[in-house]
Order: structure tokens, then sequence, then C-alpha cells
């Protein structure tokens, strides 16, 4: 059987490193697909189309396959993140307690939809299926720290505190 | 060497029928010239079960099973055809038909299209679903072939027989739900992707979604037969 | 690992107990960690330090009752505080021994008096990154009895004796499973804890994961042992990052002490655990779905049969539970299957964690014996509706399952009842809602969540559920027929017999049982063009409210 080459980094940033050491501990089988693109976009912040080339041909998956498999968990992004993520869970709970409107308002405030970063690559809007915190709805992530009874002053204050800081 | 195999008898719609224990209820239906609708099964493909236009009753349950995964069994009472079962199927043929652009007389295919023999075969008339009219697009980036996304009811015939016969796997499913769409590669250009040319997908398509550019305006009837005997072949039999 | 060293493990976590006068359990859930629970805990130690009381600052799991967070219980008062700042922190140690702070004090008895705890005994009482404190609760104390005392069968014996049910939603035996995969040919075989705790509303399973996760370890174990695996799988989902390193950690601990590895405990038994996460998918707590995603797949649910308890994992025979069906399993050894099933009604036995949400005063887990009424559970234990608003409607089992009205309040929960009731018991989330909701779009939110979470394999739950919402959509809006709502009707009843997996056939569900009990409602926005409950954009719209009703009444009479 002929003997399968791992494609080089695609670079030498550190990062490939990182997610290349995933891959090894799972000794590239194929089923560490989503292990190593959970890797790709925890360093990278995204995935392309080159790191999940990248990875496919690593793990020898089929390129379609592994485009699949992004696309089809949420959790994957494949745009870069803003420099700040403003993320507004949309779970029951939260949504009992008015997470639409919030998001309606941060919708209207940033001029973006949800899934958009602003112009200027400040700020991009997610939303969640449920962060598990529904004692707390309406709750949002705030670069990944969670705020709980979420009130719009507060949303826009932060806002108004990662503009200032860049 | 010849292995003993169990044999079942079961009914199918009042006629009682005789089947091998590892065939299916639509294989044995096939055999008794008992028809059972489906879009996504083809014979020499593995099974996923998707399309739901198989489904039949079985006596004794209030569930419905898809006949193209249901293994026969002994004693089992199959019913394929009733009013609950040509209203469920009707309706699944007018989702299909209100998801995407499904317009016969300008599809490359009508005439020769499954869904088409199928939606006049269950008798359906009319759509009560409002269109949902997405715009999509169509890839004529391949020398040979084309795939109009709007024709595409998402069986993954074309998914399957790439992956499993060409080998290739050249084609997947991007996206989910209502959102999914047929792809090639990481969603490039089928043209300058790493297609082998082979045409097997568009020879499975049941519909005209993927098509030969040289059957545009002639009819283009597909040959999805090969396959069993190219399974045969493989396994050299 | 013999009985005597896990004893002088569990003497000496005694003997430490015996150092201090005093113990403050602070609540390090992703709940009251948000709200800096950590910084209150650091100071709180420095204080402790400071006083020269004998005092242990301990972190500890959730306590239940997140809004209050962060949380803090003092033993052996059993005080327990809320809303805690860092600066109360010499507050509460000057109050050790004393009257308690009654600014921060929670004296909540409804809230606690109802309760009874199996699966959280141990949350908010224990380290959860400290193994020997669950040794020091009598744990892992059911995995040495079962490896050395007794053989698989007795232990399947057990599991079905005491009646267990899984707890994932669907309600299986699961006795009759493990007797199922410890039976199927093929090897080897597989563990999966599912803790993909997709339903939005719902978060039993992180606490359990964050507060106490050996006892899902030692559950996952003896399971292997009773059906004859050797490798297991948690998966997780990505969004509970404190779970997952939590989870990850005391995998590490419980490989440290010679519970994961092999020759467990002297025994030939070997057995490990990895941990999978989750990617943003609902579909994958479907279990086809799930060994899907584990396998490194798109989370496409498979026709069944095969089950996975004969072909799961790379087509191997594979044991599928959930988080909160593993926290039972070591218990019910420790005590017998009797005392099991002494708790709960005839065909649900022991208890059930309800994530308690929505508008309700006292939000926060809680764990009943089942058979308790959901009355009970949402006006003793839950304080009932804040703001004198009055109770709508109770929704439980996610998007899978229904909304009950108030004639339903003294339906005791069990599996049974609540299907007979258009619902479900699913992993348990309980939002109430009340006047200020409408239930039309409460239904269309459900369908929302499930046509963006509907996988794309099947068409009835594809393109189904985007109709559904159309429909639903146009019912909100004020434009809907009466033919509307006919097709409507219609497409559920399809969709639901004709989907998949069941991810589809449940998708109805929300909104056949809010027609079934809040019909008026539907037709309100129908005939009147009105939302009553002033949610929906047509009730903005709305340009005589007063005639249209007027018109309504003569129209029914």
């Amino acid at each position: 059987m002929p003997v399968y080459q791992v494609p080089a980094l695609p670079s030498d940033d550190k990062r490939w490193r990182i997610v290349n050491g995933t891959m090894r501990r799972h000794g590239y089988s194929r089923n560490a697909l989503i292990e190593t693109l959970h890797t790709v976009q925890s360093s990278f912040g995204f995935l392309d189309k080159d790191s999940i080339r990248f990875v496919a041909q690593s793990l020898r998956v089929p390129l379609s396959q592994a485009y699949g498999v992004v696309t089809f968990y949420h959790y994957f992004s494949m745009k870069p993140p803003g420099r700040h993520t403003c993320t507004i869970c949309t779970g029951t709970a939260c949504y009992i307690k008015g997470a639409d409107k919030v998001l309606a308002q941060t919708e209207k405030h940033l001029h973006i939809k949800v899934g958009e970063t602003t112009p200027d690559g400040n700020i991009s809007l997610m939303t969640v299926r449920c962060v598990g915190a529904c004692s707390c709805a309406p709750v949002a992530l705030m670069d990944g720290e969670q705020v709980g009874q979420i009130q719009m002053p507060q949303i826009f204050e932060q806002f108004e505190g990662w503009k200032t800081h860049d | 060497m010849s292995t003993a195999v169990d044999v079942k008898t079961l009914i199918i719609d009042g006629v009682d029928v005789s089947a091998r224990q590892d065939q299916t209820v639509l294989d044995v239906a096939r055999e008794n010239n008992i028809f059972i609708p489906t879009l996504c099964h083809l014979e020499g493909l593995t099974e996923v079960g998707a399309c739901r236009l198989c489904l039949v009753e079985i006596k004794g349950s209030p569930k419905l099973f898809p006949a193209c995964v249901l293994k026969v069994e002994e004693g089992m009472q199959v019913t394929t055809k009733s009013d609950r079962l040509l209203h469920y199927r009707r309706t699944i043929l007018e989702l299909l038909f209100a998801e995407r652009n499904h317009v016969c007389a300008v599809c490359v295919a009508n005439g020769n299209c499954e869904l088409q023999t199928i939606a006049q075969s269950q008798g359906l008339t009319h759509v009560r679903l409002p269109y949902r009219n997405p715009k999509l697009p169509v890839d004529l980036s391949h020398e040979r072939f084309a795939a109009d996304h709007n024709r595409c009811i998402l069986c993954t015939r074309c998914v399957r027989v790439c992956a499993e016969i060409e080998g290739a796997h050249v084609w997947d499913i991007t996206g989910r739900g209502i959102d999914c769409r047929v792809i090639t590669d990481l969603d490039d250009p089928w043209g300058s992707s790493s297609c082998t040319r082979c045409g097997k997908c568009v020879q499975v398509c049941p519909t005209g979604a993927l098509f030969d550019k040289s059957k545009v305006g002639v009819p283009h009837p597909k040959y999805p037969e090969f396959l069993p005997y190219l399974n045969l072949m493989r396994d050299g039999q | 690992m013999t009985s005597e060293e896990l004893q002088q493990i569990a003497e000496g976590v005694r003997l430490e107990h015996e150092n201090y006068d005093y113990e403050v359990n602070v609540c390090m859930g992703a709940g009251c960690l948000a709200q800096h629970s950590d910084q209150f805990k650091n100071a709180l130690a420095k204080e402790a330090e400071a006083s020269g009381k004998r005092c242990h600052v301990r972190s500890a799991g959730c306590q239940g009752l997140c809004a209050a967070g962060p949380l803090a219980l003092v033993e052996p008062s059993k005080t327990l505080y809320g809303h805690l700042h860092e600066s109360d922190a010499k507050e509460v140690i000057e109050s050790l021994g004393e009257k308690p702070v009654e600014r921060l004090h929670i004296q909540l008895e409804d809230y606690f008096k109802g309760q009874r705890h199996v699966v959280l005994e141990n949350c908010g009482h224990i380290d959860p990154e400290k193994i020997d404190e669950y040794i020091g609760c009598g744990g892992y104390a059911a995995l040495l009895k079962v490896l050395t005392e007794m053989d698989p069968a007795a232990v399947i014996d057990q599991i079905a004796k005491s009646g267990l049910r899984g707890r994932g939603g669907g309600g299986y035996p699961t006795g009759l499973k493990w007797g199922t995969v410890a039976k199927a040919l093929g090897s080897p075989k597989y563990i999966i804890c599912n803790g993909d705790e997709g339903d939005p509303g719902a978060f039993m399973d992180r606490s359990v994961l964050e507060g106490d996760p050996q006892r899902v370890i030692e559950g996952m174990s003896i399971a292997a042992y009773a059906v004859g695996a050797s490798k297991g799988y948690i998966y997780v989902r990505a969004e509970y990052p404190l779970a997952v390193s939590r989870f990850t950690a005391s995998l590490r601990e419980a490989r440290r002490r010679g519970f994961l590895g092999n020759n467990i405990c002297g025994t030939p038994f070997n057995f490990d655990i990895e941990i999978r996460l989750g990617a943003g998918a609902f579909v994958c707590g479907e279990e086809t779905a799930l060994i899907a995603s584990i396998e490194g797949k798109r989370g496409t649910p498979r026709p069944r049969p095969p089950y996975p308890a004969v072909s799961g994992l790379w087509n191997c025979p594979t044991l599928i539970n959930n988080v909160e069906t593993f926290a039972n399993v070591a218990p019910i050894l420790r005590h017998g299957a009797e005392w099991f099933a002494g708790m709960g009604t005839e065909r649900s036995k022991g208890t059930k964690v309800f994530a308690l949400t929505g508008k309700i005063t006292n939000t926060g887990l809680v764990e009943i014996p089942m058979g308790m009424s959901l009355r009970e559970i949402i006006f003793s234990i839950g304080g009932g509706v804040p703001d004198g608003h009055k109770f709508k409607a109770v929704q439980t089992g996610g998007p899978s399952g229904g909304c009950l009205p108030e004639e339903h309040l003294d339906l005791n929960i069990s599996y049974d009842a609540l299907i007979g009731a258009g619902s479900m018991m699913g992993s348990g989330g309980m939002i109430v809602m009340d006047d200020t909701s409408c239930m039309v779009n409460v239904a269309r939110f459900f369908v929302e969540f499930c046509m963006t979470e509907s996988c794309g394999k099947c068409i009835p739950c594809r393109a189904g559920t985007a109709q559904m919402y159309g429909l639903l959509t146009k019912i909100c809006n004020g434009e809907a027929t009466h033919q509307d709502l006919d097709l409507l009707i219609d497409l559920c009843d399809v969709v639901k017999n004709t989907s998949l997996c069941g991810l589809g056939q449940t998708a109805p569900n929300p909104v056949l049982s809010t027609l079934r009990y809040f019909r008026d409602e539907y037709l309100e926005h129908i005939d009147n063009h009105r939302c009553p409950a002033g949610v929906c954009a047509c009730s903005a719209n709305d340009a005589k409210p007063q005639e249209r009703t007027k018109e309504r009444v003569e129209v029914e009479a």
C-alpha cells in the first residue's frame, strides 16, 4: 500500500503546529475531523478554504466531505470575526424574557444583521442556541464573558467601551 | 460454496410472497410487481431512507416504515397503498415541488424525470403550499455537464455514486436544513473541481438537476441501470 | 484500589472536615462564575485566614438557585447566601457562629422542602475537581462493589429492577437497553454519554458535569462493566466550556486514582473515556446523529433499526445514555434497586431534575421525586409567577414538547402522563409563561428552532418545518385565513408521521399542543387580526380592536 504523504504546513505560522498536534494526537484518524476543526477555529478564530483543505488532506477526508461538516455545524464560522463579539442567547428561556427584542435592537443599533461584522471590523453580532444559563435570562456573551439579565443600555455601554479602547 | 439463507413469508397488499431474510420489503415488492414510489433509493447504492415516499404500513404498528430499509419478517403484513399513505405521499411531493423551482415545461428532464413520473402516478394535480421560489445558481463551469440547483431534490444519489462507486467523493452536501445544497469539493465550480468526468452522477440524478449539456433541447433520458452490473463486475461474480 | 484504600481516602476526607468548624461552599458553576463568584471566593479565603476562624472555603458546584448568584452555602448551619460581592466577604466570615447576615441571607424553605436530591446530592457540597471529596461522599464504592462482588448480569438486573428510564427524553427503560447491548454480538462495544444538552432552556446536564463530574464517570464505568465495553465517549456541547474543562480534569483525576485505565481496582476490567466536543447542532442529541458526529461526519440521523445497541459507533454495539441517566447509576447500586424504586410513580421511578426558568420567581435547578404535580413545582418550589402576572402555560420537553395550560397543573409528573397531555418529559427544561406570552408566537419560536436545526436529510422535516414556519408567521402577522390553519394542521400531521428522526417527528408538538389548549389565540389572530398578548406584529396594525372583538363574540354566539 502506498504511504500517504501528510501535506506540509501551509506556512510557518506557529498555530499550524497546534493544529497538527491535534491531528497527531488522534493518529491522523479521519474521525478526528471535528476535533481538528475545533482546534483550527480556536487558533485562528475562523475557518477558511485553505485551512479546511489542509486539514482534509492531512486526515485523508474528501474535500467536499470536510466542507460539508464545516457548514453543517453552526459553531464553525467561515468568516473572520470582528475584534469583539457580542453573542446573544436565543434559547427558550431567553426568548420568553425578551431576547428577540434585545436582538432586534442590537441589530438596529449596530446597523448589521446576525452573523455580520460592523464595516470597521470592530464588532461581530452572533446568536447561540442556549448557553445553559437560563436562570439569568436573557443572556449575552460579550467577548465570551457571560452577562445575565441584560439591559439594552448595558449592551450599548459595552459597545462604546469597545470603540474607545481600540 | 453456498450458505444457507432463511426464507420468510409475508403478505404485501394481501398477496402472499416469499423472501430471503436479508431482503427489504421494497426488494420483495418490486419482485412481485407491487409498485412503491421511491426517489432516493437506487439499486446499487447504499440506502439513506430520506425521501420518505416508500413509507408503508405494517399491521399492528401505528408507525410507518420506509420500505427501502425495512427488512422482511415472518408473517409481516404490509400495506403499500392506503388513503393515508397516498395523502402523505402527495404532501411530500408537494413539499418537494414547492421547495425549489421545478418548472417542468422548461426543464431539460421534462418527460424523463422521476419526480414528474411519480407525481403523475400519485395523482398529484396541484400544490396547495406556497412556492418558496429560492434564488439558486446554475453551475455551467463543467465542459460536459451542468448542475441546476433549482431542480435538485437532495436525494444524494450523486453524492453516493461518486463516493461509493466512482470512489472520488467529489460531491457532498453543504449547509443544513432548508439551506442544504450539493457541492463539489470546497463548494468550488464543478468545472475546476477534482471531478473525474465519469458522468455517473448525471446518469443517476432523478431530475434535471445534473444534466449533459449536449442534451439541452433534445430528450435526455438517464441510464442508471449500469449500477447493479458494475457492482457485480467489481465483486468478481 | 481496594475497599480498604477507598475507606482510607474517605476517612482522610472526614478528618479534613474535622479540622474546620465552618465550611463555606462557594458556587463555581457557570452561572455564578459569570457573576464573579471566583473573586468573592478569593476575598473570602483571605478573610477567613485573617480572622483566625477554623473555616474552609471550598469551590463547589451549582447550588440550584442560579438567578440569585453568586451563591454560597455555609455549613454546618446550612445558611445560604446570595447576590454576593467581594465586599461582602468580611461580613460573611464575621457572622460565622453568629446570626446570619440578614441582607444576603436567602430564606426559601419552600424551594428546598419539596425537593429530593439523588442526582444533585453532591452538587454544591463538594469540590468537583477533587476526586477525593467525591470518594468522601461514598463515591466509587458502587464501582468497587460491582467489579469485585457482582457479575455483569446482576448489575443489569439491579438497574432493570430499579425501574430507571432514560432521562434524555424518550424514557426508554435503562435496564432493557443495557441488557440488549450486553447480549449484542460483536466487539468492541462502546459506551457513549450524551451530554449534548441541546434543548434550549435546559441546563441540568451542564450543572452535573460542572458540579459532580466523577458521578458520571462512575456511572459510565459501571455500565461499561455491565455490557462488556472497554471504551467510552462523552459528547459535550462546545457551548459549555466550563463543563468540558472540568470533565477533562476529572478524567485525569480518575485515571490517577486508578478508576479509569487498565485493571481497574485490581480486576481484569479495563475502561477509559474520551471527550468529544459538539459543534452547535441540536440534532446531534439524536443518538444516530450523535454517533455520526463522533465519527467526524455531518450529524445526520439514519433510519433505525438497526438500533445503536446492535450497530452503533463504527457499526459496533453501542450503549448511549444521557448524563442524568448515568448520574443515577451509582446511587442505585449503592442503595439498591428497591430504594430507587421506592421513589416516584408506578411506571416512572426515582427523581427528575428540572431547569425551572421563564416567568417564575425562583428560577434554577430543582430535583423532585417523580409524581409531583406541576402545580407544586411551579407554585410551591418555584414561588409562582412574579410581578402580579397570571400563569398561562408551562412548556416542557424543549422543542419536542408542548405547552400545558392551567387546567393541567395538577398533572403528576411522569413520562406517560406528560405524553398523554400532549407534551413530553424531555431532558427537563420547564419554562413558565405568563399572560405576556403569545402562544402562537411561542409555537412559531419552536418551529423556527426546528427549522434551523433540521439536518436537511429528509424532506418532511427540511421543507415541512419551513412551510409550517411560513404559515405561523402569516398567522402571527394577522394575514392568515382558516384555510391556512387547516393546511398547518395537515402539515403537522405529515411531518409528525413521515419524518426520519425524532427531531422531525416531534417538531409539530409545540404547534399541536398550543392548538389543543390555546386555539382561541390562533383564531383571534386569524379572525380579528389581533394578538391577545400584544406580542405579534399584527396587534400594532390593528385599527379598531374594540369593534373586531365585538364581531368575534357575535360569531361565537
